[in-house]
């Protein structure tokens, strides 16, 4: 499976609350950040958790979000930002530019 | 895992066994009872487990303050760089992120307690916290300031969440009054809480 999103892409988190083991936190279910870099292929840690040791392999990206856009009453510098690691499943193409 | 004997323990200080101890010990005889571990085994993992501590880490951050082209295949590619001081990350990745004038990074794991064991040993309990966990990407910053750390306004901060195959090491900023030091005297300033981003390295002055 290769990947669908290159470095600078906009992209927002699906905000599901499927059941079973998560590796996408929360916090930023919903958030929107730009690709950071492609950060290899693996087996879906959210099947290989119930066993099933011949689960997809799909590509991980570091997301890189901005504080104020995750958290809108962040204090601090505007430019500070949240780097998380997601999976592609869990993310969409976002047409927004002013992130 | 827990390297010490549970029952002496128990003994000694007269502590119940918790919930996740008995599971701990069920899961272990169990795996030793079907011949899937040995107790050697076991043994070896917690002493390799034990054996390893920040002092790696800070030769690594020492060797690139020392070696700008070291420093270059760190940023650029750490599993292959610090391969020259027998470690292994497996089949994990690592990723070096340098504190600069500019810029200070910060590392947390918000979903469990993912840390560069290979390179720092096992983390310290406020790291596995559930408050440093949930504050460390909400408010940096505050988290910053209870660990001593000021940043200034106008310097970026960089939170990491470690939440899938990444492993993160900060590259603290080499302090000033350090350029005459020789690299065992550098790696000796290097403490693991500057490899984790919550600390920066203080002026060093003889």
């Amino acid at each position: 499976m290769n990947a669908i999103f290159n470095p600078g892409d906009p992209v927002q988190v699906r905000k599901g609350s499927p059941p079973g083991h998560i590796r996408t936190p929360f916090y930023i279910r919903g958030c929107r950040g730009r690709i950071e870099r492609i950060a290899g292929k693996y087996r879906n840690p959210e099947e290989l958790a119930f066993g099933r040791f011949d689960a997809p392999i799909v590509p991980l990206y570091r997301v890189r979000f901005r504080q104020q856009d995750v958290w809108p009453d962040y204090l601090g510098n505007l430019e500070d930002t949240l780097d998380v690691e997601i999976f592609e499943f869990w993310l969409e193409p976002s047409n927004l530019n002013n992130i | 895992m827990k390297s010490q004997n549970t029952n002496e323990t128990k003994s000694q200080n007269a502590v119940p066994t918790t919930y996740y101890q008995f599971m701990e010990i069920s899961v272990r005889e169990l795996l030793i009872e079907k011949g899937l571990l040995s107790k050697d085994d076991i043994r070896k993992a917690v002493k390799d487990m034990d054996s390893r501590g920040p002092e790696l880490g800070a030769q690594v951050v020492a060797h690139a303050w020392a070696d700008a082209q070291f420093k270059q295949s760190l940023l650029k590619d750490a599993p292959s760089a610090v391969k020259k001081f027998g470690i292994d990350i497996g089949p994990l990745q690592l990723m070096v992120v340098e504190n600069t004038e500019k810029v200070h990074n910060l590392i947390v794991c918000t979903l469990c307690s993912c840390y560069p064991r290979m390179l720092l040993g096992l983390p310290p309990d406020w790291y596995k916290s559930s408050e440093y966990r949930s504050r460390a990407v909400r408010e940096p910053r505050s988290v910053l300031r209870e660990f001593g750390t000021e940043i200034p306004d106008e310097v970026q901060v960089r939170v990491h969440d470690s939440t899938a195959d990444l492993r993160y090491l900060v590259l603290p900023q080499r302090p000033a009054g350090t350029e005459h030091l020789t690299e065992h005297e550098l790696a000796a300033l290097v403490k693991r809480d500057s490899m984790v981003g919550v600390t920066i390295i203080p002026e060093f002055s003889s």
